[in-house]
């Protein structure tokens, strides 16, 4: 009896522990949220969205930069996806287990904890410079999309390893070829998984300040851009003129939080899409 | 040994597998015969599956293994230079431990490996999906719901389904791999009529480490012993008078 209210109080404890950590995590994020609502969803108008900057980004809107963002993000997209699977698909199914396997995965791991103005600077040297793509949406795209490979890659063989054994066999028991079990037995049910991982790495990348600063965002574009190889502004560093570099800072304010408010919704609107994305495709397969 | 009653269909020669410097069997030569049951028992660890999975290389993939000796499927050395595996794969099918029905519907999982090797006629496959059905007979309880989900099933029919998944891409060879270690009794039953009925048509390979299975459904039965083949013979011989002690004791329970 005692022994069992004892074991009763401290799984009471355990469990206000474990609800209080989230509460507080959630207060957190609401908090946030709440307070950038606040300040910039006055900022957020048709206008505001539909307009570029205008009297020195002291009036207009935010057009550019949220088209800049939106077209770095499919060059980052279009780099990072099919190289990141591709890895993951090698080095889950075919490679087999060596050192030299094992020292790309530790190189994989850390390319993940590298910080993202050392990957703007060698955006500049490879891309810029030495391949001559210039100030540009590809240049910046290409970087984070080296920058978001690591997590792609990462998150696909983690998708991949919840695929169990039992149908790869199955299927080369039947007289699949290696490819054909991988294709038409393993990879549709991993790539929902594959996906999530993918864009909340697209997500991040969406965010990223450091590695366009030297590739490509522009300070002040009042147009849109016409080719991969154009500059472009973005709404990360758009927003950090906005609150740390303009002229008139208290003027921009809410300007600011507006655009905070635009790429918190931005991120927060791809991260749905992901977990939409899963949930139609699990849906599809029962 | 004598009065053989149908050629050999597989046969091993000094068959020896190692998991890296670990030795899994040692020497093993046995001969299965065609459109018989050979049934392989031995206490656990003894390489009964290891064993039963070489003979349609599906060990293959495990990294870090090596096989030596030879491996004969009606003659031919199924490691020859020439010998597709994928090919060898489809002539000799195999029946897991664990029913690994796909996640699919019951239909597509026949269909899978008509697909794969090739076939594209609808009514093909639909007229095969039945027949394979029927073969596993499962028919009956499946096809008004050929639709559903494979999980939907249960653990036995799952175990049934994949017999007749095996059997769509028309086998020479099964291998059961412990075929009923994850089903109930009456299940089990099922699958040993099936396997029964399935010798009229196909060479069978069947790992138990139920010896009441083995006596009740095979014509040979194979002792195997940490990696060796202590005793191969009839399996009313086995079961009766073995010629050796350690199989003896083994089947009167004595261990294992």
């Amino acid at each position: 009896m005692k022994t069992s209210t004892r074991k009763g109080i401290v799984q009471a404890v355990g469990f206000f522990a474990l609800r209080a950590a989230m509460g507080l995590v959630l207060a957190i994020l609401i908090l946030f949220l709440y307070d950038i609502g606040k300040k910039g969803g006055g900022a957020i108008s048709w206008e505001f969205l539909t307009q570029a900057p205008r009297r020195g980004m002291t009036e207009g809107g935010i057009l550019p930069a949220i088209v800049g963002t939106f077209l770095v993000t499919l060059i980052t997209a279009v780099l990072s996806v099919p190289l990141g699977m591709s890895a993951a698909i090698y080095l889950h199914e075919y490679a087999r287990q060596s050192r030299l396997t094992r020292f790309i995965r530790l190189s994989i791991r850390n390319l993940s904890g590298v910080p993202s103005i050392v990957y703007g600077l060698f955006g500049v040297i490879l891309f810029v410079n030495v391949m001559r793509f210039g100030t540009s949406i590809l240049s910046a795209g290409l970087t984070l999309g080296l920058m978001t490979l690591p997590w792609t890659i990462t998150a696909s063989e983690e998708a991949l390893k919840t695929i169990p054994d039992s149908y790869r066999e199955g299927a080369l028991a039947l007289g699949a070829t290696k490819w054909q079990t991988i294709r038409t037995n393993v990879l549709p049910y991993a790539v929902p998984g594959m996906l999530t991982g993918t864009v909340l790495g697209l997500a991040r990348a969406a965010g990223e300040t450091a590695p366009i600063l030297f590739t490509g965002a522009a300070f002040f574009l009042p147009f849109l851009p016409k080719s991969p190889r154009d500059q472009f502004m973005a709404l990360p560093y758009h927003l950090y003129i906005m609150a740390t570099q303009h002229h008139a800072i208290q003027q921009v304010r809410p300007l600011a939080y507006g655009t905070a408010l635009v790429l918190i919704l931005l991120v927060l609107g791809m991260n749905m899409t992901a977990v939409v994305l899963r949930y139609r495709l699990r849906r599809k397969q029962r | 040994m004598s009065n053989e009653t149908s050629p050999v269909k597989i046969r091993t020669e000094n068959l020896d597998f190692y998991y890296g410097p670990s030795r899994a069997l040692k020497s093993v030569s046995i001969d299965c015969f065609d459109r018989k049951v050979t049934a392989i028992i031995g206490p656990s660890g003894c390489g009964k599956s290891t064993f039963i999975r070489t003979l349609n290389r599906m060990n293959d993939v495990i990294p870090g293994t090596r096989l030596e000796g030879r491996i004969l499927l009606d003659g031919r050395d199924i490691h020859a230079p020439d010998v597709d595996v994928v090919e060898l794969r489809r002539r000799v099918g195999m029946v897991f431990q664990k029913p690994n029905p796909f996640p699919k519907s019951i239909y597509d999982n026949i269909a899978y490996g008509l697909r794969i090797n090739g076939m594209k006629n609808a009514r093909a496959i639909e007229a095969v999906v039945e027949k394979s059905l029927r073969g596993a007979a499962l028919w009956d309880e499946v096809k008004d719901r050929l639709d559903d989900n494979a999980f939907a099933l249960s653990g036995g029919q799952q175990q049934r389904l994949c017999i007749a998944r095996a059997l769509a891409v028309e086998p020479e060879v099964i291998l059961f791999d412990e075929p009923c270690s994850a089903i109930d009794p009456i299940a089990t039953a099922k699958v040993e009529d099936l396997i029964e009925r399935l010798k009229k048509d196909y060479t069978v390979v069947i790992v138990t480490h139920n010896m009441q299975q083995a006596a009740r459904v095979s014509d040979f039965t194979a002792f195997m012993m940490l990696g060796e083949l202590v005793e191969f013979d009839r399996t009313g011989k086995i079961f009766t008078a073995p010629a050796n002690r350690l199989t003896e004791d083994y089947i009167t329970g004595r261990f294992g």
